[in-house]
């Protein structure tokens, strides 16, 4: 099992024709991925990778029956085409996007939650089912299918935990990246959520990063709610305050968002804490065994 | 991005909120001609981007222009937590009967705009959060209506004692809003929002920070950037399209991913080293970005050794290693370079590298440990 998406999940590509949206369309059907077609306005009749270019989401939605939909539109029209996939009867975005103004998200993500229509990223790399499906950026190759689940703020820090969860024998359900914005959709908990409830897993990977408070917040949910063992990672322990770290949601502000307090929270959880990337399988590992 | 009081004040007035009369001085004798224009008591301010000026001797009352010269002489001799003073704001010295506080900011939390006002104006809001959270009122504006005049006037009665000062402070709010959203900030914040003896409201200080995503789309913003803000190293790198942040250790990092680069920079740390700074190359890397990288590194004295790590995804590993081969030919390499590349294309990026003669590292933490090592062996 996984969470989220499957083999059987249907997706098309907003800005399919694009640099980016062409590329991983390709890598993502290569993958195996149900791309089964792409949007992008007035280019509509075209092929892309052998799927097909609609003039909308509505009319691409009403010809394949995609669900899902992810987002590789410039910024400035990404939140635009959001709003057009939800009202177009997509039930998941994924947006990979980044850059977007946070205030366009403020606005964008209370009108999907009023829709109930979820919501990934944006500024993230997507989400895989190793074996079944993956939409999104990450290179495919370096996943295994097993039952740990991932969750993540980063793009490449992610590969390189899975890289390690790999060539240690730990296969992943489903790894999920929620993005490095300080507003994105889909959360920690709601994910931790997921995974606590799918057969298909038995232990998850959290990744955090300085800015904010999300990591405090899932730690409680985990102390209070979860099962599961939990394994966690935390980025810019040695960031300074006041300066946004490459992603716009990883900023220490006003003292709050550190890596020492998200470190003191999940350990307070009981969540074990990797110091480097490669200690996280033996973590794993302990939990596993000391829950059996 | 920052911005200082005097732009601050000068956005506020632009959208209709009172400010005391005051302009921005370069000179003491800008300062004095300014304060001869109001003709009474002045206060003259220090103009840096950071917190606790007032503390440090930046903020002085002068009572004629020849007094307001020589304490603008004073200020702008003054280093502010490493930051040279290079404006004063000259502004109108009000007598404040009572001092109020209202900003407009983001709630990452909540996913919301919230206001935020205090009757206890005049101190530090996250110091008040802490001492006295009871003082602080606190809503979230609708995000599909905006902020209203019903729900702001609502708010504004919950902070202000009296009538006339909460109709002014619904006003304010209104229009703060408007800025907020108009322009993209992420803060706008007035404190103290002062209370004079005939009962008007003015903003006597404000602070307005933007969302660095949103400063792109404008470009009235984007001029009143402020390079001193950030290091010569930062600016560079940003007119190189890179992301940047200068520490002050001596280990040079280039990563590819935001995530990555901060845990390398944690690794280095962990290991016993210090990073010299925060550098992501980005997502579609070319071999020109790499090559800028390196150039902002390599002019970066305090430097003992260089890591580069890269976990190809979009970036091609072969691109790293072709910026790298460029760099080599037209910078002056002589540090010490570690190199650990993995993921997309790399066997193609190792044969470009191993033509050259270099090998690169296939796990962080072994390409980590060597770097420091490195790094410490020139001591």
């Amino acid at each position: 099992m996984s969470i989220l998406i499957d083999e059987t999940t249907g997706v098309i590509v907003q800005g399919i024709t694009g640099r980016d949206g062409s590329f991983h369309t390709a890598a993502m059907i290569e993958y195996g991925t149900r791309i089964l077609g792409g949007v992008t306005p007035g280019k509509g009749g075209q092929q892309v990778s052998g799927v097909p270019v609609f003039d909308s989401v509505k009319e691409a939605v009403a010809k394949t029956g995609a669900t899902a939909s992810v987002v590789f539109v410039p910024p400035k029209f990404a939140t635009s085409a959001i709003r057009e996939a939800a009202e177009g009867g997509i039930r998941f975005v994924i947006c990979i996007t980044e850059g977007i103004p946070v205030l366009q998200m403020v606005a964008t993500t209370a009108e999907l939650a009023e829709r109930g229509v979820r919501l990934l990223g944006p500024n993230c790399p997507g989400l895989i089912s190793p074996g079944k499906s993956k939409i999104g950026i990450m290179p495919g190759r370096i996943h295994k299918p097993g039952r740990i689940g991932l969750i993540s703020r980063s793009g490449t820090l992610t590969y390189e935990v899975v890289y390690n969860l790999t060539e240690a024998g730990l296969g992943q359900s489903t790894c999920v990246g929620i993005g490095g914005d300080p507003i994105v959709g889909t959360g920690y908990i709601d994910l931790l959520d997921l995974f606590e409830k799918d057969h298909g897993t038995d232990a998850v990977v959290l990744i955090g990063e300085i800015g904010g408070d999300d990591e405090e917040k899932a730690a409680e949910y985990i102390r209070t709610k979860m099962s599961k063992p939990v394994v966690s990672f935390i980025s810019g322990r040695t960031a300074p305050p006041g300066k946004r770290m490459g992603h716009a949601g990883a900023i220490i502000a006003g003292g709050r968002g550190t890596a020492e307090a998200k470190v003191g929270a999940f350990r307070e959880a009981g969540v074990p804490v990797a110091d480097k990337p490669d200690e996280i399988p033996a973590l794993l590992r302990d939990k596993l065994a000391a829950k059996r | 991005m920052k911005i200082h009081e005097y732009q601050a004040r000068a956005l506020l007035a632009e959208y209709g909120i009172p400010v005391p009369p005051g302009k921005v001085a370069r000179t003491p004798e800008e300062a004095r001609s300014i304060a001869s224009e109001i003709g009474s008591q002045v206060v003259v301010k220090a103009q840096v981007l950071v917190g606790g000026r007032g503390k440090a001797g930046g903020v002085k009352l002068a009572n004629s222009p020849a007094e307001a010269e020589s304490r603008a002489r004073e200020i702008l001799a003054l280093t502010i937590k490493e930051l040279p003073v290079e404006k004063v704001l000259v502004a109108k010295s009000v007598e404040i009967k009572k001092e109020y506080y209202l900003s407009v900011t983001l709630d990452r939390a909540r996913k919301r705009v919230v206001l935020i006002g205090s009757a206890s104006g005049g101190v530090d809001i996250e110091e008040l959060a802490v001492v006295d959270p009871g003082k602080i009122v606190i809503a979230e504006v609708d995000p599909l209506k905006g902020l209203t005049p019903g729900p702001a006037a609502e708010f504004s009665d919950r902070v202000f004692p009296t009538k006339r000062a909460s109709e002014q402070g619904a006003d304010a709010l209104v229009k703060m809003y408007r800025l907020f959203v108009e322009k993209d900030c992420s803060l706008v914040e007035i404190n103290p929002y002062a209370e004079l003896p005939d009962g008007s409201l003015v903003a006597a200080d404000a602070k307005i920070n933007f969302d660095d995503n949103g400063v792109p789309m404008h470009p009235e913003i984007e001029r009143l950037r402020n390079d001193e803000e950030y290091s010569r190293d930062e600016i560079e790198a940003r007119t190189a399209g890179l992301s940047f942040v200068s520490l002050d250790g001596d280990v040079g990092c280039i990563v590819n991913g935001a995530g990555l680069a901060m845990a390398t920079m944690d690794l280095i740390k962990l290991f016993g080293g210090s990073p010299a700074n925060f550098l992501d190359v980005g997502g579609s890397s070319n071999p020109e970005k790499v090559l800028n990288a390196l150039r902002i590194i390599t002019g970066n004295r305090k430097i003992k050794a260089i890591l580069i790590n890269i976990f190809g995804g979009i970036t091609r590993c072969d691109d790293i290693a072709n910026g790298i081969v460029m760099a080599r030919k037209k910078l002056d390499m002589r540090l010490p370079l570690v190199i650990r590349l993995v993921g997309t294309n790399e066997k193609e990026g190792r044969a470009i590298l191993e033509r050259e003669g270099l090998g690169a590292a296939e796990r962080l933490s072994d390409a980590v440990k060597m770097v420091v090592a490195r790094s410490k062996e020139g001591r």
